[in-house]
């Protein structure tokens, strides 16, 4: 479904993103793990089309995305969550949700009434009317969500949607990605919470200093010595394997 | 109590009023002040619904007014069709100025900056233009009569600045219960994750500083009628400018009553002011300036934000008052 | 294409103008590049520090250089307590209040102005108001000359006190990082509050050097608010030595300008680059990329 070609992207001497080439299925639940400063905002910044890529291509359905706008992005289909949730707090939350709505609806009604029915999928419901600026962090999280649930997207990109969630609040936000997969959404997940990356997702790919370095099932993942080396520092792939999936 | 019905009960309750008042310095003195309601809600729905705070309103007027005016005396146009033209021209003024600024990115202060940039820049053309009549002004002949806009009664003028607050009351409204709307109001705040979400936030911006442009114009137009003078002063000096953006951030930023409230309050106070301070020059303004003040520090969210806040704690229940 | 002769005086008729520009547009350099506040009351300011020049000349006879060390600190003392007790109170955060409630300054002052001292333009009479100095090529009064050389040795002492001094460090720190240099034990209300006042310090010395050969009025701060800014932009947020070029350039623009195009619209050229700066490279010449 989304098909990233060798993309690269450079600040200055730092290489964001190193010819980073990964191929989503649709249908799926994938995660993109690695370091913090791996690279991995910044790819999901440039499928989206906030930041132009230096070199590669990035396909949709075929279609390619460089060079278009994040709105025109989001009207084929693919729309993005960020990291540190931007919520738009003078509205109510149902109000926010109506933004993503009206991407396909021309109607204030039918806008409100499908915020209403995402917001009850997100555990939303009786939060309707508060305003965005007086909710809690998994709150917003989840607002986050479903502003980007709205748009009818048919891959959403979430960034470290878990950021911030206490362990019971992660438990209950899994299941609603995953209905969210079950509703026929591709979803891609930037992810630091391990628990969640092996549970949800059926491809993980690992970066680390803007470049791909593994690929596979989270199993073969949390097995693989670059990706241990990655996170644990070199030399660390010789310790046990079982003290690597410990605390997964 | 629906928003029509409320709109539909002032406006009622407006009315009238020519029949009642019986001064003719107060029928002129509220006229006075729906007008700048009028231009207040032009810039609200800019600032307050789109957020983005422009200092040079007065292109818009002025850009407006000079239209009706140049089309009247030196090709002798109707002074109705002169009106919509006026609006019309201050809409393309606006996109025009919204696409170079909008284009670039130009947000926040820069954007307030950028505006009052253009508006001296219109003022020093005007000045020195013989169409505009240069530093002299442009005098629209006296014609007293409906069909010219000149109105022989006072009332005619109170009753069509009264329709124009009752239009601006309508498009507000409908900025809070539309698709355009809540799309401007999402950029307003926050224009990324505006984009994200499918908003194009480009033309959203463009087509609220087009609308409100359109309507500061045909406020710019009126003013003409009323007087039948212009000057570059007038028509782009910084007096429009601040009126513009005065009254509703008095009544209340980003509501559909605010610049009425505002501008009642305002010209009340100016008022009362001048019966204290005496007609001395300046005097006036510096109460403007110190509204101004005690407003941004104390009252950030205007005199209807204050009742809001002032119900929700006594009623817990209101949301939306 | 225009005789030397001709365009040579406008040049140096240009650049001496400049220098006052760039001294007003110092103290706005130092508020708005590096605090990034937007004062818009900085004219009225200006017309402030004139007046009480004018005053002090009319009144105790006291010759405007001389009133220096009188006007400066006074200005400084006003846009300390400007800052400390009024901005920095209604800003809550947003930008957009700072520029409201500037706004509401320059107003209450212009009209204060307006209804204590009437709307005549004054001028004083000094012994040297009148004498010139022979540059080969021109004739340039004494007080621009004098205006020229102070602006630059304003804009050397700024340049001091920002890099020399422990309260340049921090107001440098506080431009940069606002939570850290509160971490770090700065008082920030007290640096901004500092440097607000030094920005107007800089528009009473510009006053004094000003007075001379100019005049005062309610409304002479209006010509200079958008210009000031101007500068400020065209010259790169946050730099004296830019503010101090770019002030050159717009008070040449405006004098060649004003040879082709006539007084007012020489102006014009100044909105012009005003706004081709914010669009095309609103970094300007010498200021950093954000």
């Amino acid at each position: 479904m989304l098909d990233v070609i060798g993309v690269t992207k450079r600040f200055g001497g730092v290489v964001a993103t190193d010819a980073v080439s990964l191929s989503v299925p649709a249908g799926s639940i994938s995660a993109l793990i690695g370091p913090n400063g791996a690279g991995k905002t910044t790819l999901f910044a440039q499928i989206s089309g906030f930041v132009k890529p230096d070199a590669g291509e990035i396909r949709f359905e075929g279609a390619s995305l460089l060079g278009r706008a994040p709105e025109e992005i989001c009207a084929l289909g693919v729309v993005r969550t960020f990291q540190i949730v931007q919520p738009f707090a003078g509205l109510t939350v149902r109000e926010n949700i109506a933004v993503g709505a009206h991407l396909h609806r021309r109607r204030r009604r039918e806008a409100l009434d499908h915020a209403d029915a995402v917001a009850e999928r997100v555990g939303l419901g009786p939060q309707r009317d508060k305003q965005a600026a007086a909710l809690t962090i998994a709150g917003r999280k989840r607002l986050e969500l479903a502003k980007a649930l709205a748009t009818d997207p048919k891959l959403i990109l979430l960034d470290e949607v878990m950021a911030g969630l206490n362990p019971s609040e992660i438990d209950e936000i899994i299941p609603v990605i995953r209905a969210v997969r079950q509703s026929g959404v591709t979803v891609l997940l930037i992810e630091h919470v391990m628990r969640a990356v092996m549970n949800l997702s059926e491809r993980v790919w690992v970066l680390n200093d803007g470049a791909l370095i593994a690929d596979g099932t989270p199993a073969a993942i949390a097995a693989d010595a670059r990706v241990i080396e990655a996170y644990l520092g070199h030399g660390a792939a010789s310790a046990p394997a079982a003290a690597a999936t410990a605390h997964a | 109590m629906p928003r029509s019905l409320q709109i539909a009960l002032f406006v009622a309750a407006m009315a009238p009023l020519p029949l009642v008042i019986g001064s003719e310095f107060w029928l002129a003195w509220t006229t006075l002040a729906l007008f700048y309601a009028y231009l207040g809600q032009s810039w609200n729905i800019l600032a307050g619904y789109g957020g983005q705070f422009s200092f040079g309103h007065a292109l818009f007027f002025g850009s407006g007014a000079y239209a009706t005016a140049m089309l009247q005396i030196h090709l002798g146009l109707n002074a109705w069709a002169g009106f919509l033209l006026a609006a019309a021209a201050a809409a393309a003024v606006g996109a025009a100025v919204g696409y170079l600024v909008f284009r670039y990115g130009l947000r926040g202060s820069y954007f307030a900056l950028v505006t009052l940039a253009f508006a001296e820049a219109f003022r020093v053309v005007a000045n020195s233009l013989g169409i505009t009549g240069g530093g002299v002004g442009l005098l629209v002949p006296l014609k007293p009569s409906v069909a010219t806009m000149q109105f022989p009664e006072k009332s005619g003028f109170f009753w069509l600045v009264l329709a124009l607050v009752g239009l601006g009351l309508i498009l507000t409204a409908w900025l809070e219960r539309s698709r355009f709307g809540a799309r401007l109001m999402a950029v307003r705040e926050n224009e990324d994750a505006a984009r994200a979400i499918g908003v194009d936030a480009f033309r959203t911006k463009l087509a609220a500083l087009a609308l409100s442009g359109a309507l500061a114009g045909s406020a710019g137009a009126v003013y003409v009628q009323m007087y039948l003078y212009l000057d570059p002063g007038i028509a782009y000096g910084p007096g429009m400018s601040i009126e513009a953006l005065l009254a509703p951030i008095v009544g209340g930023l980003g509501t559909i009553f605010g610049p009425v409230l505002g501008a009642f309050a305002l010209h009340g106070i100016a008022e009362i002011g001048k019966v204290g301070l005496g007609q001395a020059p300046g005097l006036n303004l510096v109460l403007y300036g110190v509204l101004l003040v005690l407003m941004v520090m104390f009252m950030p969210n205007g005199l209807f934000g204050l009742g809001r806040v002032t119900l929700r704690r006594l009623l817990p229940g209101v949301r939306n008052a | 294409m225009l005789e030397l002769s001709i365009l040579l005086p406008a040049i140096l008729n240009g650049l001496t103008t400049g220098a006052i520009y760039a001294l007003v547009a110092l103290g706005l350099t130092l508020i708005y590049g590096v605090l990034h506040i937007i004062n818009f009351a900085h004219g009225s300011l200006l017309m402030l520090a004139l007046y009480a020049a004018f005053f002090l000349h009319a009144v105790a006879g006291i010759d405007p250089y001389l009133a220096l060390p009188i006007v400066v600190p006074l200005l400084f003392a006003v846009g300390y307590g400007l800052q400390r007790f009024v901005i920095g109170r209604a800003s809550h955060g947003k930008d957009e209040n700072i520029l409201l409630v500037t706004l509401g300054i320059s107003v209450i002052i212009e009209n204060l102005a307006l209804y204590l001292w009437k709307s005549d333009t004054r001028t004083i009479e000094t012994p040297y108001s009148f004498s010139v100095v022979n540059f080969g090529v021109a004739n340039i009064p004494v007080p621009k000359v004098v205006a020229f050389a102070g602006a630059l040795v304003v804009a050397a002492l700024l340049w001091l006190l920002m890099t020399r001094t422990d309260l340049g460090r921090a107001i440098r720190a506080l431009a940069k990082e606002r939570l850290g240099a509160r971490l770090v034990g700065i008082n920030v209300d007290h640096v901004f509050a500092m440097s607000f006042g030094i920005g107007c310090a800089c528009l009473g010395a510009a006053a004094c050097l000003l007075l001379p050969g100019y005049y005062v009025s309610p409304h002479v701060g209006h010509g200079f608010v958008l210009v000031a800014f101007t500068v400020v932009v065209l010259g790169g947020m946050g730099s004296f030595v830019g503010a101090l070029l770019g002030g050159f350039i717009i008070g040449v623009t405006e004098s060649v300008g004003g040879l082709f195009l006539g007084e007012s619209l020489g102006q014009l050229a100044i909105f012009v680059i005003f706004i081709a700066i914010l669009l095309f490279r609103p970094t300007g010449l010498l200021g950093q990329k954000a």
